[in-house]
């Protein structure tokens, strides 16, 4: 897939160096720091941090374990809430969530506790010598669950507490999802998803079974029959088109792609590197590629956007790291032609310049052109339709296009529930899908367990 | 600017913040950097008969805030332990070369009338301004019948007291304990021997914290520990209370009081000025933070005089004893009520929880539409506690309001729900 950059060049750093740009984004907090932050927790009750939060951690309790210091206890009541504690600390968008909420963000003050950078403090400092969740008894249910990601993995979890075998069916080599295969690689560093996945795993009950992909070798159908209940943890595996000619192009590929071999490369130094590149988007995937871009080498990094800079998905705190980076920023201008050169290869693309025109966007007739040998696609990812097409799955009702549930996580289809981005429900984050693994779990329990009680 | 000089039972100081008995005033070399540093007094650290104490190692620890601020400091250190000869001869040097400052000389010798006779001639050829009796020392020194040994009999109070106003010409300062039931008997022992003041609180008995790992108190020496004196911001509310008990006790009416106890701010040193007493001594905070201190402390008491129209110390010192009295005399009438800001309320809900699960819930949380909360006084269930405006991380955010109910000023001796209340 990243066979359409074999044209460009490599960085012209070597490896090592490298690796050092992408080190850890936020650096752990050390024990000092961590005991001074937790001091400044005022430890509110009914908090409006964990109002904030999607996985419903008890964060002034976390904090104040840390302080007490029984980082241990800090950690189970995290993972009690959120197995995948560990990454949502660090990939959280905490300045929109529990960080934003914090009393401490008030106008008088404008300095939240730093919950995220707390948080991986416990996680990383707990060191239990055994998993620290035990499963009920076993109760012979079992529950397939098809996507490895953190929806999937968090239901998985919960799952095999609750007593159920579970068996997660995942199309790639690795499990963990976007947390393996698509956070910027500077916020989760150390193979810390794979890491992660080991320590969820030791609860046991949980197999993987990789090289399944909902559509082609599995069925929902198949599923629905062999299993007591079956979680689709699908996400979003396609990206969106910019619906323009030459979109098959050699320089011209998704954001989601580069990032994929990126964070799996062992020597950056063999990745294809665009010296002038374009990132289209607005969300935080096309912070992450532009800003990864940059400290590959890049020498310079546009990132256009159709709209303002109030309305980009990417918060504040994400732009930021892109100003920090030398990305520019320009909004206002929406593509308008793949520009190729005489070998059919990238060289720039050519904009519209956009204005609001009574809350309608709409072109000024203005163009300009941007030099580019790499354009990278970063407007949003879709449902891969074709993952649903089994007689059964295509009775699974959709809402714009994504899977419907309920707040229980449930489908149309009883027995069968979905949690995460491939959902219609909440926002498209990490900890959310989280959420939903975690209800979808308990909703499936409470249901097989009184089928049970009822038989 | 206001005057902050003193005459303090006959001794002149530039200005009230002296440095009390301890490690800071063991020398002349701390002393003069004390002088230095703009204190208007010492008192030099206790001396007692040759040989000098021998001291352990370690000798101090702490009992701190949430983000290591030092509450207090709690030690086990002894008296001097340098000899009476080196002592007195620094003293001699440092007054006059100092002589405009206050300097007091802390003494403790066994309680026999002998040993006073002896020592006290001696400190009185250095021409030190005045004598504090350390009857308060709480470790060591009272195994061995000195220190607080002394200072928790009255009748010991009194005799030395006695003998030091028979054999010396200097003014004398009883230190009182702590570690008493009623500091007023003390006090008023000392007054009936004569003493020209009395200074407090001398530290109280205590134990910082133990080392779960070796199962040892801290401070620890090798693999033991004692209890100590505790020092420092944590023991000031005591310390006050201690002094408003003396000031407004009409048996020791006049009798001057040094107060000390967690003093470390101009404003700390205002509210025991306020409460009785005529100079203050410092400490722990100088230990914490060096003789700096004294600086800032000078210039934020002259500068609150000024905003308040106080041209000396003497304006305002005793000016809240009046106001401090028993309880039996309180307007049981008077009522406020807590007010919440709810434009400086930061929701965290303090408030809330602390009323509804400990006092009186009658701050009601109210959830709103977005899953935050408000916070609402019930005024019909508020008893005007002054929890919740304690637990608010905002200053200012809860007031207190005084409500205007009517009812005229009524104090428990005439309330007629008390069954022996005085009628008419």
């Amino acid at each position: 897939m990243i066979n359409s950059l074999n044209h460009l060049p490599h960085p012209l750093e070597d490896g090592a160096t490298l690796a050092g740009h992408f080190s850890d984004l936020a650096p752990p907090l050390t024990a000092r720091q961590a005991e001074v932050e937790a001091s400044r927790c005022l430890y509110c009750y009914d908090a409006p941090c964990v109002n904030a939060c999607p996985s419903e951690i008890d964060i002034p309790s976390f904090i104040r374990n840390i302080h007490q210091d029984n980082v241990q206890g800090a950690a189970q009541k995290i993972l009690s809430a959120n197995i995948l504690g560990g990454s949502c600390a660090r990939v959280c968008p905490t300045e929109i969530l529990c960080q934003h909420a914090c009393v401490r963000n008030n106008a008088e003050e404008c300095a939240p506790v730093l919950i995220g950078l707390l948080q991986r403090y416990a996680i990383d400092n707990a060191h239990f010598r055994e998993h620290p969740f035990q499963r009920a008894a076993a109760t012979g249910k079992r529950i397939a669950v098809v996507g490895a990601g953190p929806a999937g993995l968090s239901c998985a979890h919960r799952s095999a507490m609750h007593g159920h075998e579970v068996v997660i069916f995942e199309a790639r080599e690795k499990a963990g999802g976007l947390n393996e295969y698509g956070i910027a690689k500077y916020k989760l560093v150390d193979d810390f998803a794979q890491h992660e996945l080991d320590f969820l795993l030791q609860i046991g009950g949980i197999e993987i079974r990789h090289g399944h992909k909902l559509g082609d070798n599995l069925s929902l159908s198949d599923l629905h029959q062999q299993f007591d209940a079956v979680f689709l943890g699908l996400g979003l595996a396609a990206s969106k088109q910019l619906g323009l000619p030459h979109e098959d192009a050699p320089g011209l590929l998704a954001a989601t792609d580069y990032i994929r071999e990126l964070r799996q490369s062992d020597d950056l130094s063999q990745l294809p590197l665009a010296e002038h590149c374009i990132v289209l988007g607005a969300g935080n995937t096309a912070i992450d590629m532009a800003v990864q871009m940059a400290r590959l080498g890049a020498r310079d990094v546009n990132l256009v956007y159709r709209r303002g800079l109030e309305e980009m998905g990417a918060t504040d705190h994400e732009q930021d790291i892109a100003k920090a980076n030398q990305v520019r920023l320009m909004t206002w201008a929406q593509p308008e032609e793949v520009l190729l050169d005489a070998k059919g290869q990238v060289r720039g693309m050519r904009f519209a310049r956009t204005r609001l025109d009574e809350g309608r966007l709409v072109n000024t007739g203005e163009t300009f052109e941007l030099a580019a040998d790499a354009i990278f696609k970063a407007i949003g990812q879709s449902f891969d339709e074709h993952a649903l097409s089994d007689p059964l799955a295509c009775q699974l009702q959709r809402q714009g296009g994504r899977i419907q549930v309920d707040e229980q996580m449930r489908t149309s289809i009883p027995g069968v529930y979905a949690g995460g981005d491939c959902t219609s429900l909440d926002q498209d984050l990490t900890v959310q899908a989280v959420q939903h693994g975690k209800l979808a779990a308990h909703a499936m329990h409470a249901q097989l367990m009184l089928n049970v009680e009822a038989a | 600017m206001a005057d902050l000089s003193i005459v303090f039972a006959g001794i002149k100081a530039p200005n009230p913040f002296w440095l009390a008995s301890a490690p800071p005033t063991d020398k002349a070399y701390n002393v003069v950097r004390a002088f230095e540093a703009g204190w208007g007094g010492v008192v030099w650290k206790t001396l007692g008969e040759d040989p000098a104490a021998v001291n352990v190692s370690s000798r101090y620890s702490a009992h701190f805030g949430a983000n290591r601020e030092v509450m207090g400091i709690n030690n086990i250190e002894l008296i001097t332990d340098r000899s009476l000869e080196i002592n007195l001869r620094e003293i001699t040097q440092v007054k006059k070369d100092w002589p405009d400052r206050a300097l007091i000389v802390s003494l403790m010798v066994p309680c026999v009338e002998e040993s006073w006779k002896h020592i006290l001639p001696l400190v009185e050829a250095t021409g030190a301004d005045g004598i504090e009796l350390n009857f308060g020392c709480p470790h060591g020194m009272p195994e061995r019948g000195m220190g607080a040994a002394v200072g928790q009999v009255p009748e010991y109070v009194e005799q030395v007291t006695r003998w030091c106003k028979t054999y010396c010409s200097l003014p004398v300062i009883v230190k009182l304990t702590p570690n008493i039931t009623d500091i007023r008997v003390a006090a008023r022992a000392a007054h009936r021997g004569g003493a020209d003041a009395v200074s407090l609180i001398n530290t109280i008995n205590s134990i910082t914290s133990v080392d779960l790992d070796r199962m040892v108190a801290l401070p620890m020496v090798g693999t033991q520990s004692t209890h100590g004196g505790y020092c420092g911001s944590a023991v000031k509310p005591i310390a006050l209370n201690m002094v408003a008990e003396i000031a407004r006790d009409p048996q020791t009416q006049g009798l001057p009081i040094c107060g000390i106890g967690g003093i470390g701010s101009w404003r700390d040193a205002a509210e025991f000025l306020a409460l009785g007493s005529g100079a203050v001594q410092v400490c722990t905070a100088a230990m914490l933070h060096g003789f700096r201190i004294v600086e800032d402390m000078k210039d934020g008491l002259s500068r609150w005089m000024d905003s308040q129209g106080y041209a000396s110390v003497q304006d305002f010192a005793g000016r809240a004893v009046g106001n401090t009295t028993d309880w039996k005399y309180l307007d049981i009438n008077y009522q406020v009520i807590a007010r919440i800001d709810q434009q400086a309320c930061i929701g965290c809900g303090r408030c809330h929880i602390a009323c509804e699960d400990t006092s009186h819930q009658a701050v009601a949380s109210l959830k709103q539409a977005d899953g935050s909360h408000k916070y609402q006084v019930i005024d019909d269930e508020c008893v005007g506690c002054n929890l919740c405006q304690i637990t608010c991380p905002v200053q200012d955010c809860i007031e207190m309001v005084a409500v205007d109910n009517g009812k005229p000023f009524l104090d428990w001796n005439h309330d007629p729900r008390n069954p022996y209340h005085v009628a008419g």
